[in-house]
Parts: C-alpha cells; structure tokens; sequence
C-alpha cells in the first residue's frame, strides 16, 4: 500500500476540568481522545465511527489544529503536523480542510455565498489571482451541484443540504488533499443524506480526495469508506476494512452498533439478533469520560464482561479468533445470521 | 455509489440575470433606502443637527437675554413657546439648546460603544486573562453608583465655583458618561461575542487560516452590532437626560451655557406655574431619543440578512 498521507500516533486529548473563579485549579480531566493512532491514505476513505461523546469532533479538531493536542504525534506527508507554525501551517491548511457538522451555523449569516466561498482565495492570495475569483467561485457552486448564479444569496435563502453543499464548496476550495467530514450529514434529512453522500463520492473520484469521514452510525458510512475504525470513549476499538467492520465485526461494541443499523429488507427482520447495550456511555451517568472504568472501558455496558475486563486494558491487535484487530479479550466472529 | 440522484437546486429558475457579489454593508444600504422608518428618522436627524450648526437659521433671538418684565409669559405673540421665569424665550433658548445636548448625547454614545465594543470584543474573543482584566476593571466602574460618580469625577476636575468654558464643560461631561458607562456596553458586546466566537462558521474560518484580525472584523463583528447599536440609541437619549441630571446637581452644563438639560432642570419645580418652560426641551428631547431609536432599529434590521 502507498504511503500514508496522514499518519497519527497514540494522540491524546485531555480537557482540564476546572474550579473556582479567582483561582483556577485542575481537579481532573476529561480524556475526550486517550491514545487514537490511525493512518489515511491517498485517495481512501477512513469511516470513525462512535456514539456522541466518545471523542470524534475532538479527534477531528485536534487533527484540523483548531486546538492542541495533550501528546502524540502526528505526521501528514512526513512532516510534523503539530510542529507547524505560521506560514508552513497556512501552507498546510491550504492540504486539509474540514466540512462541519450544523450546515446551520457553519455559514456566516451575514455573509453571502460569494463571500463566503471566496474568503479561502483572500486568505489564501496565491491560489487565485483577484480577477479569477469570481469565477473560481462560480466553478465551485457548479462542482457541488449549485446554480453559480446565486453567489449574491444569503445562507437563509438556501435549504439545509444546499447549505451543506455550500460548506462543501468551501472545504474544496483550495483543493486539498484530504478533508475531514465532521458527521456532514448528521443534521440533514434521509432523503438529502444519500445526495449528500453521493456528491462526496463523487468528488472524491473527481479529485481524488482523501476523506477522514467521521459518523455515529454505521450504516451511513457504508459505501463511503474503504476502512472502519470504531471509537469508544476516546480510543479506538476495533479497525479493519469495510469488509472485516461489516461482515466479521469482532468486537462487541461494534456488532451491538451494527446490530442498531435498521434493516431495509423486511422479510430479514427478526432473522437476525439484536444486541441491546444497556444504560449509556459513562458519561452522563454516575462516572465520567474523567474517570473511565478500569480495565477495558466497555466492559460495564459489555455482554461478554468476565473479571479478566476489569483487571486487564485490551490490546488492539489481531487475535486469534480475528482477522483485523480489535481491543476486547474475547473477540470473536459474531455467529448471528447476517443480513446480507 | 450512484451518481447524483436529482440536481437538488430548486431555486435555479428565479434569477435570469447574474448576480453580483456585493457585501453586507452595500446590501443593508440598499435595503435601507427602502425603509420609511429610515427616511422619517433621517430627516429628523438633519434638522436637529441643523438647528445645532446653525440656530440663528431658526431664530435671530438671544436665548440669555432675559427681561423679568416679560417672566412667565405665556406662548402668544412674539414668542411662540413663551417665556421663562427669567423671561427669556423658551423658542430661542430650545433652539440654541440644541447643540449641546446633541453634542453629549451624540458623543457620549460614541465613546460608550467605541470603547465598550472594542473592550468587550478583546475580552470575548481572547478570553483568559484579558477577559479577566477588562471584566473586573468594568465591575469597579459599573458598581459606582451613576451620580455618585459623576460628583466625584467632575468635582475633582473643577474647583467649587470656578468658571468653566462651555466646550471644556460638555467634554467633562461626555468623560464622565463614558467613564461610568462603558462597561456597560462592554459586557453587551462581550457575551455576543462569546456566543459568536463558538459558532462553527468561526472555526471553518480558522480552519481556513484565517487570523484573528479577520475572523474578529468579518465574522465576530457583524454579528454581534445589532445588540450594541440597539443599547446605543436608546443610550442617546438617557445620556442627554444624565447631562440633565449633572446640570441639576450644579456640577453639568450650567449657565449661560443652554442645553435641554439644564433647561428641564430650571423648569421642573415650577411645572403648575410655567408648564411651557419644561414642555418645549422635554418634547424636544423625546423627539431626538425617538429619531435615533427608529435610526438604531432601522439599521439593526438592515444589517440582518434574515429579516430581508
């Protein structure tokens, strides 16, 4: 396989959690990303997938160096991407771009189309001399599916996936390399997600983009990404292909999150089992992203827990039941009937 | 992966012509025009200031000429708003009175919102201990009650019974609105700001490159004016009537110099026996407050794509 573009090692995110008004003092923190490694390469779709509050968007914005990471490291194209300052980190921003989550609020409302897509080219000057712009603009509206003539319009006047298209044209601007898709169709109707999808497929081929594509649902991912990587609470717990993610999820975070994805063939309802996971991730209740159970981090929402869970962290790696690694003890092939 | 299912733009069919791109500003001035809200406010705007830069324009009588022969004449013939217990003309003395109360209304409104809004900007945005510094800083000035302030402020620039220029006395008084008031606008703008700086569009910019600079003037700013300049307008108003309360106190504008305040302060404990003397400044006042309220709001709209 090529060369990884962008390549993360053990990253860490902790937010300090914080008393008093005058004083501040650390009692604790929050480890919203403990240890993510991964690699995207050229042209590939890595899917992070996990349920709200397990670390993605921090993942995401640690990664976009829109905050700074706690440790790890990260490299794209070789270099130190947390070493970049100034100029060489506007260069690089020119590389990797991000679509956001809220097609609401990631548009300026005062703002028109035409401004808000020509601002990567101020920002950016030698991308685009200043006459050009204009139709750089126009290009990109057409590209995401847009009538370049509306670039006098205002976010309002546009409908939630056109929005989003908008914040698309946006990430595309500066022809990166990869672009970060914060859950860009988490906020849009059904209908407009396959859209939404369909034109990143598309402009993936077109310019041959990689795409750190992060989601909370699996079965949106599905024919987006080449490879899975499953999250929870802050690390990841199983990665492999779409394949192995799909039809051999291992772990049993995973088969419970595939087991939630609705089944479009009636006549399979029922055929297959579902794994129900009780209570929620240990953030709202009594525990706390600051204070993870022991052992295995799953293990108290976990079917299979044995005291072992308790006691001993799980590695990722391939075991021998497994052909892609997985971070529980007793990973294995789910033996349910699949649905495909 | 199918491609694109149905080209989703619905709204292709409207617009036959190419749109130009043209900005907030130009846009709002555009939409502006439109509003008759605007045009009543702007014309009476223009007349005040025209009655501020030129009052002879409107009467050829000394508004401090007083002859007690003529105390507390009635509206009637010669004068048209009477005559005061001092028996000068209640027209000329609101005509000349103008231009100082304009004057302190117009910038002790600037200073307050110049100041405040770029205070509070630097303190949203960076937060830490900027916001920290500028915080407690506007909490001292804040907690200091509004007269009790303004006797400290002005009494320590001026010796008891010293005479004063008018100019030099309507810049004191302007310092101390601006001092005591500042924070007020400062924590408006502030918690606006915190609000914006959070919004995903400011994180696109920085993911960007964008540098603060900009992301503070062309995204943090725009949407965090409405509120300032709704608390600016009506500011107007009470500061005219605070440069009133100052004049009252013996400490403001006192004569000769005529404004509305020190107007409405002479006339308030006689309003049984000369209600003309009190009615002429106050209307006066209600007016300007009310032009530059409907000014503030018809500017605060335009400025808000939505509202289009």
């Amino acid at each position: 396989m090529s060369e990884p573009i962008l390549s993360v090692r053990d990253l860490v995110k902790h937010f300090p959690i914080t008393r008093g008004v005058l004083f501040r003092r650390t009692i604790g923190h929050v480890r919203a990303v403990d240890g993510v490694s991964l690699d995207l390469h050229p042209g590939e779709t890595l899917g992070v997938v996990g349920e709200s509050g397990c670390g993605k968007s921090t993942l995401a914005q640690v990664l976009m160096r829109l905050i700074p990471p706690t440790g790890g490291t990260a490299t794209f194209e070789g270099e130190d991407l947390f070493a970049k300052k100034g100029a060489a980190l506007t260069a690089w921003r020119r590389d990797m771009q991000i679509v956001l989550q809220d097609p609401y609020t990631s548009l300026n409302p005062r703002k028109t189309v035409g401004d808000i897509l020509g601002e990567p080219f101020d920002i950016h000057p030698e991308v685009a001399p200043k006459g050009d712009r204009r139709r750089r603009v126009q290009e990109l509206l057409e590209v995401v599916g847009l009538n370049p003539e509306h670039i006098r319009r205002y976010p309002h006047q546009f409908s939630g996936g056109q929005r989003q298209r908008i914040g698309i044209a946006r990430a595309l601007a500066l022809r990166p390399k990869v672009i970060v898709c914060d859950e860009p169709v988490s906020a849009l109707d059904v209908s407009i997600q396959a859209q939404v999808l369909n034109l990143l497929g598309d402009l993936q081929r077109e310019f041959g983009l990689a795409y750190l594509f992060i989601a909370h649902d699996l079965g949106v991912v599905r024919h987006l990404c080449d490879r899975v990587a499953v999250m929870y609470l802050g690390s990841i717990v199983e990665t492999g292909s779409a394949e192995e993610i799909y039809r051999r999820a291992s772990h049993p975070y995973t088969q419970a999150l595939l087991s939630s994805v609705p089944v479009p063939d009636p006549s399979l309802r029922g055929r297959r089992e579902a794994i129900r996971l009780t209570g929620d991730a240990p953030l709202p209740s009594g525990r706390s992203p600051a204070d993870p159970p022991s052992g295995c981090r799953f293990r108290t929402r976990c079917p299979k827990a044995q005291p072992v869970c308790a006691e001993e962290p799980p590695a990722l790696e391939v075991r021998a039941s497994t052909d892609h690694p997985a971070a529980c003890h007793f990973a294995e092939p789910p033996h349910l009937v699949r649905t495909e | 992966m199918s491609e694109l299912a149905t080209p989703p733009d619905t709204a292709r069919d409207e617009s036959p012509a190419v749109e130009q791109t043209r900005g907030l500003w130009v846009d709002g001035w555009a939409d502006l025009r439109r509003r008759p809200r605007f045009w009543i406010a702007a014309a009476l705007i223009l007349v005040l200031l025209l009655m501020a830069l030129a009052p002879s324009l409107f009467t050829s009588v000394d508004p401090t000429v007083g002859e007690l022969s003529r105390s507390r004449q009635p509206p009637g013939d010669g004068a048209i708003f009477g005559y005061d217990l001092q028996g000068r003309d209640v027209y000329a003395r609101t005509i000349y009175g103008a231009a100082p109360s304009l004057a302190v209304g117009f910038l002790a409104t600037l200073g307050t919102m110049v100041i405040g809004s770029l205070a509070g900007l630097l303190a949203g945005y960076s937060q830490g201990w900027a916001d920290s510094l500028l915080s407690r800083i506007g909490e001292v000035f804040a907690g200091l009650p509004f007269v009790l302030g303004g006797i400290v402020i002005l009494t320590s620039l001026n010796e008891p019974g010293e005479i004063v220029g008018a100019q030099e006395l309507v810049f004191q008084v302007v310092l101390t609105i601006v001092v005591l008031t500042w924070p007020v606008a400062m924590r408006i703008m502030r918690a606006a700001a915190i609000e914006t700086a959070q919004q995903d569009y400011v994180k696109a910019a920085r993911a960007l490159g964008a540098g603060p600079f900009r992301i503070v003037l062309r995204h943090i700013l725009p949407n965090t004016l409405a509120p300032v300049l709704v608390y600016g307008a009506i500011q107007f108003g009470v500061f005219i009537g605070a440069e009133a309360t100052l004049s009252f106190l013996g400490i403001g504008l006192r004569d000769p110099v005529v404004s509305w305040g020190v107007m409405i302060a002479e006339a308030k404990d006689r309003v049984q026996d000369i209600p003309w003397a009190l009615f002429f400044p106050a209307g006066f006042l209600v007016v300007t407050v009310l032009a530059f309220v409907m000014m503030g709001d018809a500017v605060r709209d335009a400025l808000d794509p939505r509202g289009r």
